[in-house]
């Protein structure tokens, strides 16, 4: 797709989903930098329901374009819900499919929101192992 | 809904009187400006007058110095390879910024393939080269120094009378790409030491895909379009008489109006006041001063700049951006980088260019729907927070 959003895109860029942070997040994943010009920070909420790792809620904050914009809100959809397993197998491929499309030249946004993602469960397991150093 | 144009440095809207002027010539006068039958006669007296017309708004000493071109762009290849394929027994160095319009940059790198130096003047942060930084640059083997009048993203106005001093006391020709000057300040070519000049048509309310080339009488320079004897044989290519016709219309139009300037300059600086209340961290690009009177170039902390222009599009305002995402390249803009922006404020850029049909309640407009577009934008932004 060549030049202009979707109109699900700008759907999520006019009215983006779970935008925000929450202050006792299970995991944080931090991506980007100013000079490539996109950051996103998303926070996720795990629950463990019936022995398995859910992430009940994620949120939102990204410092980008449209397309970064949009593709942080959709993946947040796509992951609640999910187990961290699952959530795990969700690529930038999916995203690029939900939003209907991107210009080839805002691919890399869907990428850098599969990243968010896999930062945030890093953290949330390196937070886990900690808690389990800490109790024994 | 209310649509606003500030984005006349990208380009502009063709005036009324311009296209009157043009029609006839796609329509029934239709004949080669060469042709010497009663077809052809009255289009080449049509190309004739606007000669005349873009001679007397660039202020030059003859018509003869004009020359029609395809636009800017073609202009500044025109003057930057003519002169440099001309001079190659003098000497192979020449002296550019490093803000200059890609066309001007393209050139120059596309010469230091083939064995050219080139220098690229830095900038200070109003984007201001340092006239003695340039002095020093000059070397025997210097053939032209090309910097450009007024920079097409921040407005900054560069020395051009002390350029011109320079270069002539050395014996170097100087170039400028006048693209974004011409039409916005008075001035007068032959009484600056300017060797040759660029314009384009589309950046004066005229049409797109002309423009001209101004070579000062004398100036050596090989041409680079070849073919007919058209433009004096420094241009070939049949005239395309309609464009040159609204161009010309354009250039005696912009001579008459050029004292408007300062009305825009007004709804500029009024503008740029009320975004400045309403919102905070907000940094002006280019010089506060010396500067176009109609462009601002401000950078919202915090944000991207594709972002904000796509929120102000949705509310029919059209401005651009220096951010990477919209560069097409996903290089942020090579203008404020030169001027040591950091990256956070480069991104978050956005150029505000007004033009003549502008009035106080565009500004009203725009100064009203910003601050919810940058509120709810930094709340969104991982930045903003940390602050």
């Amino acid at each position: 797709m060549e030049g202009q959003y979707s109109d699900k895109v700008m759907e999520h860029f006019r009215n983006p989903h779970n935008v925000g942070e929450i202050p006792d997040a299970d995991g944080i994943g931090n991506v980007g930098n100013p000079v490539c010009g996109d950051i996103m920070r998303l926070y996720i909420k795990v629950e463990n329901i019936d022995g398995k790792d859910v992430i009940t809620d994620a949120k939102f904050k990204t410092f980008g374009c449209g397309a970064a914009i949009s593709t942080s809100s959709i993946i947040t959809d796509l992951v609640k819900g999910k187990t961290v397993d699952e959530a795990l197998k969700v690529s930038n491929e999916a995203v690029v499919e939900a939003l209907g499309g991107l210009p080839k030249i805002k691919l890399h946004c869907s990428v850098l929101a599969e990243e968010a993602l896999k930062s945030a469960i890093t953290d949330y397991y390196e937070r886990k192992k900690k808690t389990k150093i800490a109790s024994k | 809904m209310r649509r606003v144009y500030l984005d006349n440095n990208a380009t502009t809207r063709m005036r009324e009187e311009v296209l009157e002027a043009m029609l006839p010539f796609y329509k029934d006068i239709y004949g080669n400006a060469s042709s010497i039958h009663s077809f052809g006669r009255p289009a080449r007296k049509a190309v004739d007058e606007a000669r005349n017309q873009v001679t007397e708004l660039l202020g030059a000493a003859s018509h003869e110095e004009v020359i029609f071109t395809s636009g800017g762009t073609e202009s500044d290849n025109f003057a930057i390879r003519g002169v440099a394929q001309a001079l190659k027994a003098k000497g192979n160095h020449i002296i550019t910024t490093a803000i200059e319009h890609h066309a001007v940059l393209n050139s120059c790198k596309a010469l230091e393939k083939d064995g050219c130096k080139v220098t690229y003047l830095g900038v200070d942060k109003y984007g201001l080269i340092n006239i003695e930084e340039l002095k020093k640059a000059i070397t025997g083997k210097t053939v032209l120094i090309t910097i450009m009048y007024a920079n097409n993203e921040v407005g900054t106005i560069e020395p051009v009378i002390e350029i011109g001093r320079i270069a002539k006391e050395r014996g170097v020709y100087f170039h400028t790409d006048a693209v974004q000057a011409i039409g916005k300040l008075d001035f007068k070519v032959k009484d600056m030491n300017i060797d040759l000049l660029s314009m384009s048509g589309h950046k004066m309310y005229g049409p797109k895909g002309v423009g001209a080339i101004y070579i000062k009488k004398g100036t050596k320079i090989i041409p680079q379009i070849l073919g007919g004897h058209h433009e004096m044989r420094k241009r070939a290519g049949t005239e395309n008489v309609a464009g040159i016709v609204g161009l010309g219309k354009a250039a005696s139009l912009a001579k008459r109006d050029i004292p408007d300037e300062s009305r825009i300059k007004e709804l500029r600086d009024y503008l740029y006041k009320g975004i400045t209340s309403n919102i905070e961290d907000i940094h002006l690009n280019g010089h506060p001063e010396d500067r176009l009177p109609n462009t601002l170039n401000v950078s919202f902390t915090y944000l991207e700049g594709e972002s904000i222009i796509l929120n102000l599009d949705m509310e029919g305002i059209a401005v651009s951006t220096g951010s990477a995402c919209t560069s097409g390249t996903l290089e942020p803009s090579h203008v404020l980088t030169a001027m040591g922006l950091d990256p956070v404020n480069t991104q978050g850029s956005v150029r505000f260019s007004l033009g003549r049909d502008n009035t106080k309640e565009d500004m009203d407009y725009v100064i009203g729907v910003l601050p919810p577009i940058i509120k709810r934008l930094r709340a969104m932004s991982p930045l903003y927070d940390k602050k």
